[in-house]
């Protein structure tokens, strides 16, 4: 029995009820497919993407070995040109406090945590990743103006994360390579 | 027929008395961390605060209100005497110390884990031991909600199950499954740590963990507001349901594709690669479908009521609609709320837009009109349409419910917007304070100011919605009649298999989630030396 027999002279209404229905149905979907096109078509042709591979790290052993020991922190200008900027974060600060980097500059962050969970935002950029013990967080940067940007750590990481803002500093590409020109780590310290 | 009047009574009054204080604490916190607050001398306080408000406006109160609802759809839709009394009894009791288990350490400054637990932080053993109670308490409710419905079909060999009960049921299910994420992280991974057994913790394996539940236990706090759209709506307002079948499939897409779409939480984590947060991204985009849909289905129930009340016109019929009527009202704010919270969490669950507001103000402003606002709104529409019911009594303050109604709209939208605004300008989330002083700060305050105020407004509203379920509880006598659900234009007398059974459907949850998150856990159960130190809260 359906629901025309039911009802009668309502299979009318239901023809109606169920066109509209369908059309409604297809518009929800083609919203959705479209917004998943738009995603990939981001993601494959703007490269535009979330980091893509898991790397770990032994938080226990950062301190003493490895890319993450406090001589290797800071900013340092790669053979290409381009710069890599390495950062741990712990309760309740980042190491270094403040970056400077290159103004139009390609910029690949490496950051990772010490102890808790922390995050790394920087405002007025899409920079935003989190950082979690044990594992390695890369995000490619690029600056188009200079000047100090605010760097909150944006993961409750226990009492202290409110006190958790750090800092980057852009500055000019000739003054930034004049700075790397000895070699080593760089970090506002100094300027 | 409400035989266990005193159970559901029960339910609501405990899910509402745990609000109010969780509401007040919320206004507080708001005060606290803005220009017109003075700083804390001891910030610890707000994040005590902060995991009580969140443990108990995420956990206790809408699985009390889901419980009490279910109980009272069970008894009237399904016209049958709940069975199994004494184990509902038990439930709540487990609630009930579970609750207070959790509430002693956190008051104490030893649970100030927030209430996604945040690993490797750890708390005190009770806490968790507290939170793991209330969840045993609610799977008994998911329990006797399959028997109920098992019972009944027993009587009524291939009838349509009422659509009140079919998504009722939908929802337990629902639960049942996503808590299951919280709770083998907790079992496997943190209670373990907290009791001392272990002293070291995957922090990525648990963010994944509770990504399984941190997500579709969104759309089991909207399961009862659906319902309320559903079947109470259209009855209350004189108008029928548009579509049984499209109501049907909405909750069947709700417990199908809100499981396995968690991991867009962790976009911006290292510990998951871009291949599944891709998927997730894809999966989140269709978990909108069944809103879309109900959003048309009741647009369209309610210009039926408005047409039999001679409503004409292309929008003419608006004005038709009977606006001083509270369930109409609450639906409307609650509709605007999920417009403008749906179109942040459409931006949220992009694969790349997510980088803007991640983790900022953004997702509090999100979170909270979807929850706080479009939810919470149908949970005070469905308590003040069940109370004379339960109580016996009529409800007679209707200005003061409209007043309560408005304020709480009014509220949600001044506390959110400017939470919006300044998660774009990158403010962070969870801080006990800002240093207004500081110049890339200061024009921040303004936008925290106001959504200070709206939470007085909110904390005004919640002491409204109190007295008048109080004043509720005094009032002459009245007989209220049987408790209806709309019915719909064209009632099935018939329902295909597919749309009157769950089992096809909890199948396909458990499938997906199973294919969705089952390669990303087994690969980080296997990573060796990802796990690190824990770090106990409240330690010396």
């Amino acid at each position: 029995m359906s629901a025309e027999e039911t009802h009668g002279n309502g299979s009318a209404s239901a023809e109606v009820a169920a066109r509209v229905e369908r059309r409604w149905a297809t518009i929800a979907v083609i919203i959705i497919v479209a917004m998943a096109l738009l995603a990939a078509f981001a993601g494959i042709h703007r490269a535009t993407m979330p980091q893509p591979r898991v790397e770990t790290t032994d938080p226990s052993r950062i301190h003493l070995s490895g890319e993450f020991v406090e001589s290797n922190l800071g900013s340092v200008l790669e053979a290409n040109g381009n710069v890599t900027v390495r950062a741990i974060g712990q309760q309740y600060s980042f190491t270094p406090a403040c970056i400077v980097v290159p103004v139009d500059t390609p910029i690949t962050l490496r950051a990772t945590s010490a102890d808790v969970v922390h995050g790394i935002l920087v405002q007025g950029t899409n920079i935003n990743t989190m950082l979690v013990p044990g594992y390695v967080s890369e995000q490619l940067m690029r600056f188009t103006r200079t000047g100090d940007y605010l760097m909150p750590c944006q993961e409750f990481c226990s009492f202290g994360h409110e006190g958790m803002w750090g800092k980057v500093r852009v500055i000019d590409k000739t003054e930034f390579a004049d700075r790397a020109k000895g070699g080593g780590r760089l970090s506002c310290v100094g300027q | 027929m409400l035989a266990n009047r005193k159970l559901i009574l029960a339910h609501f009054w405990l899910a509402f008395g745990v609000f109010g204080i969780a509401l007040t604490l919320g206004a507080w916190q708001m005060f606290i961390r803005s220009p017109i607050g003075t700083w804390l001398s001891n910030p610890e306080l707000y994040y005590r605060s902060l995991t009580a408000h969140g443990t108990v406006m995420g956990y206790v109160f809408p699985t009390l209100v889901a419980m009490g609802f279910g109980y009272a759809i069970s008894e009237s839709a399904l016209e049958q005497r709940l069975v199994g009394v004494r184990w509902a009894w038990t439930g709540f009791w487990l609630i009930v110390i579970g609750s207070i288990m959790a509430v002693i350490p956190i008051a104490m400054g030893r649970a100030s884990v927030l209430y996604t637990f945040y690993p490797p932080l750890i708390g005190n053993v009770f806490y968790y031991f507290g939170v793991v109670l209330v969840v045993v308490g609610s799977w008994i409710w998911v329990a006797l909600m399959s028997i109920n419905l098992r019972v009944w079909r027993k009587a009524h060999p291939g009838a349509p199950v009422p659509l009140a009960m079919f998504a009722n049921v939908a929802g337990s299910y629902l639960w049942a499954w996503t808590a299951v994420g919280a709770a083998l992280e907790l079992l496997l991974q943190i209670i373990p740590v907290a009791a001392g057994l272990k002293n070291t913790i995957d922090a990525g394996l648990a963010r994944v963990f509770f990504s399984w539940t941190l997500h579709a236990i969104v759309y089991f706090w909207l399961v009862p507001t659906y319902i309320a759209y559903y079947t109470l709506v259209p009855r209350a307002i004189g108008g029928r349901i548009y579509s049984d079948t499209m109501a049907r499939i909405s909750f069947i897409l709700f417990l199908v594709v809100a499981m396995p779409i968690g991991m867009h939480h962790t976009f911006a984590d290292p510990q998951v690669g871009a291949g599944f947060k891709f998927i997730h991204s894809a999966f989140t985009a269709l978990v909108a479908l069944p809103t879309l849909l109900t959003v048309f289905t009741i647009c369209a129930s309610v210009e039926i009521a408005a047409r039999l009340r001679g409503g004409r016109g292309m929008f003419g019929w608006i004005r038709a609609l009977p606006w001083d009527n509270p369930m109409l009202l609450a639906l409307a704010f609650s509709f605007v709320m999920l417009g403008f919270g749906g179109a942040g969490g459409l931006i949220n669950m992009s694969y790349q837009l997510d980088a803007s507001i991640h983790n900022t103000q953004w997702i509090t402003g999100h979170f909270h009109l979807i929850f706080g606002g479009a939810i919470v709104i149908m949970y005070f529409a469905i308590a003040y349409d069940l109370w004379p019911h339960l109580t016996g009594r009529e409800l007679f303050d209707v200005r003061l419910i409209r007043t309560q109604l408005w304020l709480w709209f009014i509220g949600m939208i001044v506390t959110t917007f400017p939470w919006h605004w300044v998660g774009i300008l990158g403010m962070p989330r969870r801080m006990a304070y800002f240093d207004f002083g500081d110049p890339a700060i200061a024009p921040q305050a303004l936008s925290v100011t106001f959504s200070a105020i709206g939470g007085f407004i909110l904390l005004t509203s919640g002491i409204l919605f109190l007295v008048v379920l109080a004043r509720g509880m005094r009032a002459p006598q009245a007989d209220a009649g049987p408790y209806r659900f709309a019915i719909a234009v064209h009632q099935p007398a018939t329902v295909p298999i597919a749309l009157n059974t769950h089992a096809l459907w909890v199948a396909l949850m458990i499938g997906l989630t199973l294919t969705n998150y089952g390669y990303p856990i087994l690969t980080l159960a296997l990573t060796e030396g990802t796990s690190v130190p824990a770090v106990y809260v409240g330690a010396q």
